[in-house]
């Protein structure tokens, strides 16, 4: 029996295989060829049946044939509404990213000085917003920016403003929306990289005669680019895609091609053009989704060694 | 005053200052929860009533619990998939397809949420319309959508933790004539134990949290907690709403506050374990 077992132990793939195969084939299974189908439902029509698109393979008179569409990217193309959607908000990314940075810079810069009992403590402040509720984060917002809200009321009753100032359904309460969402995923890998900088690189800069300030340009921030690229591609790689800030932030006016895309799906149910708008704002993030998986490897191997 | 201490000290002010930034908002959620007033940020006198409507609100108690046991099956679940993933990251020599395997594995920590929502849904329907699976989409749905997009954080941390690890111990088992099977299970997994946990309280909390994946992959019968919060929020600010983030605040500062304290705890037996070493010798 015994025998047995082990003979065919010899045909079966090893644990080894296992392993790499379990993971692998899900997320071949459940994220690469869902984006193949998004990219394959992209060419086809939009259709009254169910699902509702054409399909694009088709038989006419018992000979397979491909119908397939360009339509829907002319249609992104032409219509002025998708051009201006996506340049909106690879804007409203990148700016954001950036205010992040300023903000979230400091910050991972004076936890990395801390000693460590009082670091572990801050670190925790950092990641706790993020374990609540991210929709209700972002709620909290509207009760303080609506013109009767907490920040205008607060403003007429010091006397600063006569008149409440319209910050919601403005782009100014997305951009706050944003960085408040998005700021500890900006600290983390900050913090992950400064504190790693070795101090005596400091002190010898200092010995040499260089200011603090210039250490810290010439020195520390060089040394940090690698968790300024991970914490920035961290940020606006997905708020480029964002939805519901804002849905719940913005005004009518604030393009971004998150919603379009949700409003194409939902409201006007035209999976195909969905399916197209997902393909475009794919092919814009490639680039810097390559530029953060560099980093991110990068990252192990020096981990690894 | 130094130079030196200048830009530290701009640095904590900033610090404190991120932190008021981080905390006055949720601060506000807890305040206005107790508001006799219907009205959001109008104070009329304290009252717990929104609390008690909270509980009657079937809808809502519904929706959570659909809400937790799927954040709970997907946290299981990203675990046992992310642990294998971090083991072929860190541990494997190369093979054929491994920079597909790590392109497939940190892609979905940057891909937006709308992009893996509307792609999950076409797969489903796409299964759908060739095999006959999948046509009532449901819970079960949500929990794969839900997998995959969480697996990949958990790769992250258990591959980190893996690789800051001592290799020697593993190295030594294995000399002592111990299987890579019998290894993982007796020496790595209860050293990385720690990263697990993490990993699973990161999986499970990012799927309490998704809205957008949910939106795109629920059934009709499977509405989850967020799915009900936009809906409500979409009508107008409530203070039940308040309610509900309050003690959403309350049960995280609660999990926080003890994964501290036990983190304390365990670091200082391990430093008076040292200390009992050190007298020893």
């Amino acid at each position: 029996m015994s025998r047995a077992l082990r003979s065919l132990k010899k045909y079966l793939p090893g644990s080894r295989w296992l392993v790499i195969a379990v993971p692998y084939i899900w997320m071949l299974l459940f994220f690469a060829i869902p984006l193949a189908i998004a990219f394959k439902i992209s060419f086809s029509q939009a259709a009254i049946a169910m699902p509702p698109y054409t399909p694009l393979l088709v038989w006419i008179d018992g000979h397979p044939a491909l119908d397939v569409h360009l339509k829907n990217y002319m249609y992104l193309i032409k219509d002025s509404l998708y051009v201006s959607a996506y340049l909106s908000s690879i804007k409203i990314a990148v700016i954001s990213t950036f205010l992040c940075l300023l903000i979230g810079y400091p910050m991972a810069y004076a936890i990395a000085r801390m000693d460590p009992a009082t670091r572990n403590i801050a670190l925790m402040l950092v990641v706790l917003p993020s374990w609540t509720s991210f929709l209700i984060r972002i709620y909290a917002w509207i009760g303080i920016l609506k013109n009767n809200g907490l920040l205008n009321n607060f403003l007429m009753w010091t006397g600063v403003i006569d008149e409440p100032l319209a910050i919601m359904h403005t782009p100014i309460a997305v951009y706050i929306g944003i960085v408040y969402a998005y700021l500890p995923f900006m600290v983390l890998p900050l913090y992950a990289n400064l504190v790693k900088l070795d101090i005596r690189l400091l002190e010898a800069a200092s010995d040499l005669g260089a200011r603090p300030w210039k250490a810290f340009l010439k020195v520390t921030l060089p040394l940090s680019k690698a968790g300024i690229i991970a914490g920035s591609m961290l940020v606006m790689i997905p708020v480029v895609g964002e939805f519901v800030i804002p849905e719940m932030l913005g005004g009518p006016d604030t393009l971004m091609i998150g919603r379009i895309l949700w409003q194409e799906f939902f409201n006007n149910r035209d999976w195909p053009v969905a399916s197209a708008v997902s393909i475009v704002m794919l092919l814009l993030l490639i680039i810097p989704i390559m530029i953060f998986h560099r980093a991110q490897a990068k990252e192990m191997e020096a981990k690894l060694a | 005053m130094s130079q030196h201490a200048r830009l530290s000290r701009f640095s904590m002010v900033m610090l404190a200052i991120g932190f008021l930034f981080l905390y006055l908002p949720m601060l506000s959620l807890i305040v206005y929860s107790f508001n006799e007033s219907k009205l959001v940020t109008v104070w009329a006198g304290f009252s717990t009533k929104w609390y008690f409507e909270l509980f009657r609100d079937r809808q809502m108690i519904d929706a959570a619990k659909i809400s937790l046991q799927l954040a709970f099956f997907t946290a299981c679940a990203a675990v046992v998939l992310g642990t294998m993933a971090a083991m072929v990251m860190t541990r494997f020599r190369s093979f054929r397809g491994k920079t597909l395997f790590s392109a497939l594995i940190t892609a979905p920590l940057v891909m937006p949420e709308v992009i893996t929502g509307l792609s999950m849904l076409l797969l489903f329907v796409s299964l759908g319309d060739w095999f006959g699976i999948f046509q009532q989409r449901s819970v079960a749905t949500m929990w794969i959508a839900h997998v995959t997009f969480t697996m990949a954080f958990v790769t992250v941390i258990i591959s980190s933790r893996l690789g800051e690890l001592d290799r020697s111990l593993e190295e030594a088992a294995m000399d002592l004539g111990a299987n890579r099977l019998k290894v993982f299970f007796v020496i790595t997994l209860p050293i990385i134990a720690p990263a697990l946990l993490s990993g699973w309280l990161m999986a499970f909390t990012l799927s309490l949290d998704d809205l957008v994946i949910s939106s795109f992959t629920s059934g009709p019968s499977s509405t989850t907690l967020p799915m009900k919060i936009f809906s409500s929020v979409r009508m107008g600010v409530s203070p039940k709403i308040n309610a509900l983030a309050s003690l959403m605040i309350l049960a995280v500062s609660a999990a926080a506050l003890i994964a501290w304290w036990s983190m304390r705890r365990s670091e200082k037996r391990r430093q008076r374990d040292m200390q009992l070493a050190l007298q020893q010798n």
